[in-house]
């Protein structure tokens, strides 16, 4: 595998959050009954003519600026002409030559662990276009269902460059562009009713030559998918070269059934979209005050999140970038520090980011779904940081709240008499009564043998049901066995 | 500049307008007379002059977010030749 370098660019469809559609003002809510929201402008009728939503603007020049971009001051609409039953007018209204947004990039996170590394992907466009209707194949004896519901659905198509180098860095890449359109109110993000979906162009190369040939991937709507598409594919097209088969230029389709992708249409019957300016519509023009308004209403984006996690919170750069990895995430760490104070910002990165995430992993659920607030995760926090209760005790306390035995962490270490043992005469009692108890071990170690004292460390926590300080146990057992 | 008749017979079936031989030579006339018109225009020094997208040098209008048209499936039908639960039926096209 080393002798072959992946190559991965991505295009991304981002159903944009408006009310209504790009050009026309029917309704873009979803699962509406068929037809129900497709007026005359979608059916292409006679005599109609588009009108740009302005919210569609305001969604790109947003994205535009939250990856760094230049929007254009003067971007130009087209007509993608092609011919099926779900595009009425016979074209796609979209942005050919002069897009609203120019340029950009975006920096992941990559892997995780010692492994984890950055990694900054460029884009290079982001233009906005309508969606096509859809087609429903069975069931109609023989003929095609058409529902333009979802025709005229404002979109922004997101252009990368092919920087990718693995199926990991195209999913980071997804991941990071999914949870950046959400952060910033451009697009709900969800993908089992298509608002993101990504096409992923992939070849392969000996590291250093130019680009191999392409195919392209289309129409992947969730992270695993896109990973086992790329993964098959870029086997695929290993071996078909290292058989001595040239790579075609091709659209394939990804069958999630098998883990296959099939070709769907070759170069030679590649579409010839004609593109032109589309003369129902002017350019679009896009002042500085505008931008500058956008600009003022932009929230705090993930990388100066990161960026203030780090100066502020004294957190590593790899614990910040996931934090702010999903706006989620963020907001429930920023609640659990605001409780527990900024000086435990560590600890609380390590219960959200390590236990919290395990439990929520574990019960398939996500972080809106958690039982335990950030506020009850923060309260835990607090009485491990003043010595109330051990890190292991934590974990059970953890648990109960998650299970709902208490409202807060005080009442379940009160209600359970789970608080933590620092009274050092009652320590030294338990020490003493272990020391009688285990002379054998006692032996041991004064015979050198350390693994002894932790035996007598576990014996002391035992009879102490984890509730001693373990530092206090461990001073107090030192000095017994030395005097 | 000028169009060969294999390159009409192209245009048409991107289009999937169907022409017979007589219509696609008339119309190789005169999509042909038309790139005339354009070679006569090319013949204009357009140095320094930006390219316009519109014939008309004004910015697109824009319109505030809100929906105002409603459901009128059962106007928009009734004029379709063939409908079933609500969709529109078209000759099997899959692709």
């Amino acid at each position: 595998m080393n002798q072959w370098e992946v190559v991965i660019g991505i295009e991304t469809h981002a159903q944009l959050a408006t009310v209504s559609k790009i050009f026309s003002g029917a309704a873009t809510a979803f699962g509406g009954a068929p037809n129900t929201q497709a007026c005359a402008v979608d059916l292409a009728l006679p005599g109609v003519l588009p009108v740009l939503n302005r919210k569609a603007v305001d969604c790109a020049i947003r994205f535009g600026l939250s990856i760094g971009a230049e929007v254009a001051q003067k971007s130009v609409f087209a007509r993608k002409n092609y011919f099926y039953p779900d595009l009425p007018k016979g074209y796609q209204i979209s942005q050919f030559e002069l897009p609203v947004v120019q340029g950009g990039a975006i920096t992941v996170q990559v892997g995780s662990g010692d492994k984890a590394y950055e990694k900054t992907i460029r884009l290079t466009r982001a233009h906005l276009e309508e969606d096509a209707g859809k087609s429903l194949h069975e069931d109609f004896h023989g003929k095609s269902g058409i529902d333009l519901n979802r025709a005229g659905t404002p979109l922004l198509e997101i252009v990368s460059e092919p920087d990718m180098r693995s199926s990991d860095e195209a999913v980071a890449y997804a991941r990071a562009l999914h949870a950046l359109v959400q952060w910033i109110g451009i697009c709900d993000g969800n993908m089992q009713e298509g608002s993101f979906r990504c096409d992923a162009n992939v070849s392969v190369r000996r590291p250093g030559a130019p680009f191999g040939t392409r195919r392209e991937i289309k129409n992947l709507n969730s992270f695993r998918f896109l990973k086992e598409a790329i993964d098959f594919e870029v086997q695929w097209q290993i071996n078909e070269i290292e058989e001595g088969r040239a790579i075609q230029q091709a659209t394939v389709l990804f069958d999630p059934d098998s883990g296959e992708t099939r070709m769907m249409r070759s170069k030679e019957d590649a579409h010839d979209y004609r593109y032109f300016p589309d003369p129902d519509l002017l350019p679009l023009v896009i002042s500085d005050d505008w931008i500058a308004r956008v600009r003022g209403e932009l929230p705090e984006l993930p990388g100066q999140m990161r960026q203030r996690f780090i100066d502020d919170l004294g957190l590593s750069a790899y614990d910040a970038a996931i934090l702010t990895a999903s706006q989620e995430m963020a907001n429930y760490f920023e609640s659990t520090v605001a409780v527990a104070g900024k000086a435990n910002a560590k600890p609380c990165a390590n219960w959200v980011m390590v236990d919290l995430a395990a439990r929520l992993n574990k019960e398939g659920k996500v972080l809106a779904e958690s039982p335990v607030a950030a506020a009850q995760l923060a309260g835990l926090i607090q009485r491990i940081a003043d010595n109330t209760i051990s890190n292991n005790i934590a974990k059970k306390v953890f648990e109960a709240l998650w299970n709902g035995e208490g409202a807060s962490a005080d009442e379940i270490i009160e209600k359970q008499g789970l608080k933590q043992i620092t009274d050092s005469g009652a320590i030294e009692a338990l020490v003493d009564e272990v020391l009688a108890a285990n002379a054998a071990n006692v032996a041991e170690f004064r015979a050198g043998k350390e693994k002894a004292f932790n035996a007598l460390v576990g014996q002391v926590m035992k009879v102490a049901k984890g509730k001693a300080n373990p530092q206090q146990v461990n001073d107090l057992l030192r000095k017994k066995l030395a005097g | 500049m000028s169009l060969s008749l294999e390159q009409v017979q192209r245009i048409a079936h991107l289009a999937r307008i169907e022409i017979s031989e007589t219509e696609a030579t008339t119309t190789q006339g005169h999509l042909n007379g038309i790139f005339q018109l354009i070679e006569q225009m090319q013949a204009v020094d357009t140095r320094g002059i930006e390219p316009m997208a519109h014939a008309q040098d004004v910015a697109q209008r824009l319109r505030a977010d809100a929906v105002t048209e409603g459901d009128r499936r059962a106007a928009f039908q009734a004029v379709a030749p063939e409908t079933e639960a609500g969709l529109y039926l078209v000759p099997k096209v899959i692709e």
